[in-house]
């Protein structure tokens, strides 16, 4: 299963910034289980986010958000209210918020960072990688890991290396940062590219201690 | 001299590559570099280039600095997280080194270690503000450094013939932003492609050298064709390079870069030369090129 936690709302707000109409969307898998998603994260980030003045154009809870198929069958009766939303908060792991990029053009933003990927993890079915970094920046990126879709794992960009497209350490993969940089042109965000991200913090990587004595981890002991 | 100063004067300037050799022999490298002494204002030392153990930068800036030669130290992200990052700029300038070029570097599976672990702890953008942080008394955690900060010109690069190009040079301004005062580039063969590049960076204001590969055959320019990125050498050139036959091959490389230079001279602030073992041609390409 993979574990979630929730950013601080603020670092929340913070990436909807000037936006003020959500669509909120979560996952009832694992999230569900974590419960940044599901029915009581739906709830709770429903509350904050009216509490700072934001409207929720709708909200959806869905089984498994990493599988794209359901996700995109799923998305596409609820379009209206998406098509009214400037963008759409996901409450689910790092691997169900590049699925839903995938699927629908418009901004997402993560509630939660990705802390293990342990055991059994969900439906996760295709290409999109998690690393559980516990930080996810898939907010500043478009949807799109730049922890996994770039052979540097880097964030400010790429490096320089990029080939007809390609990685230079494969000649068959994308450039991640290329990937990244096309979509944040097509949903109107390259400003993104612009911001300095600031190196990671690997502390964040090892789930805290309260984390580790919860029944989730015993459970998969 | 910290390479800043050289711009401030005004001056069109230009730096060399040199790599540290596979073992410990230095004698010939300092031997190639004697003729040079008059010619180029700095001389880059790599990083373990294309990610294939050699020496280090340091020591070889050192012995340059010791040999009365300007080094511009490469320090990339590869193969070191930010404590060995950040003591090797601070050591770097108990060395008296005054020159830094902070890159991302290659990845470690282009190289004859392809085993080794991928650090990148930090990206280019990132060591950058490092360095710049150390610079103003502070390490990466907000800790004062005791004493007197160092102080470099930190330098970056870009390359001008990447496609797309708008995401370069986005990543060019977070640079500037975070400490760099000059670039240098991918290796340049198409005139206008750079002319124009150097248009779009006027605004910037910050110097940028043209990177300038001798091409030695045309088999290498058909290989960089296919193999570096954003790099693109005109098939007008290859035939030229093709047509002068093998024994007037070298004279002719040489031509054709001291041409570039002089093509190039006018777009930008400086160039710098990748000669890649051809260090004892570069005197007389500069001669060619009147600089």
């Amino acid at each position: 299963m993979l574990l979630t936690q929730n950013k601080p709302t603020e670092e929340v707000l913070e990436s909807l910034g000037e936006e003020k109409k959500i669509f909120l969307l979560a996952c009832n898998g694992c999230a569900e289980v974590c419960e940044t998603g599901g029915e009581k994260g739906l709830s709770e980030m429903k509350a904050e986010l009216k509490k700072a003045g934001k409207t929720i154009t709708g909200q959806l809870n869905v089984d498994f958000l990493c599988n794209k198929v359901l996700v995109a069958t799923r998305l596409n009766r609820e379009m209206d209210k998406i098509e009214a939303a400037d963008s759409i908060l996901v409450l689910t792991c790092g691997i169900g918020v590049q699925a839903v990029s995938k699927v629908i053009n418009k901004v997402v933003h993560p509630s939660a960072n990705t802390v293990s990927v342990g055991g059994l993890q969900g439906l996760w079915a295709s290409d999109e990688r998690c690393e559980a970094c516990g930080d996810c920046a898939l907010d500043y990126t478009g949807g799109i890991c730049p922890i996994t879709s770039c052979a540097k794992s880097l964030l400010n960009g790429a490096c320089g290396g990029t080939q007809d497209r390609k990685c230079e350490v494969d000649s068959e993969k994308d450039c991640g940062w290329l990937l990244i940089y096309e979509r944040l042109e097509k949903t109107g965000r390259l400003d993104n590219l612009k911001k300095f991200h600031k190196a990671r913090d690997h502390g964040k990587m090892f789930p805290s201690k309260e984390l580790r004595e919860t029944s989730f981890y015993d459970i998969e002991k | 001299m910290k390479l800043t100063e050289r711009f401030k004067e005004g001056k069109f300037v230009i730096t060399c590559e040199v790599g540290p050799p596979k073992g410990i022999e230095v004698q010939k490298l300092i031997d190639e570099l004697e003729p040079l002494r008059s010619r180029i204002d700095a001389f880059n030392v790599t990083d373990l280039q294309s990610s294939v153990l050699r020496a280090g930068s340091m020591a070889t800036c050192r012995l340059l600095k010791e040999k009365d030669f300007e080094p511009i130290m490469q320090l990339t992200c590869r193969d070191r997280n930010r404590l060995s990052l950040q003591s090797d700029v601070l050591s770097a300038a108990v060395l008296g080194i005054e020159n830094l070029l902070c890159l991302t570097g290659d990845h470690p599976q282009l190289g004859d270690h392809p085993e080794a672990m991928p650090v990148f702890d930090l990206d280019s953008v990132q060591l950058l503000s490092a360095a710049r942080g150390l610079m103003n008394g502070k390490d990466m955690a907000g800790n004062d450094l005791e004493g007197q900060p160092p102080q470099f010109a930190l330098g970056a690069t870009v390359n001008p013939g990447a496609d797309p190009l708008q995401p370069q040079i986005i990543k060019m301004e977070k640079k500037i932003e975070a400490g760099a005062r000059f670039f240098q580039t991918q290796a340049v063969y198409e005139v206008d492609k750079f002319a124009n590049f150097c248009e779009k960076v006027k605004h910037l204001n910050v110097p940028v050298m043209a990177g300038i590969v001798f091409l030695k055959s045309p088999g290498m320019a058909k290989f960089m064709n296919a193999n570096v990125a954003g790099v693109n050498v005109p098939d007008a050139i290859i035939d030229e390079l093709a047509g002068a036959g093998k024994e007037k091959r070298v004279e002719k490389s040489l031509e054709i870069s001291a041409r570039l230079i002089k093509e190039l001279k006018g777009s930008c602030q400086g160039i710098h030369i990748m000669a890649l073992g051809w260090e004892r041609h570069v005197a007389a390409v500069l001669e060619m090129a009147g600089l």
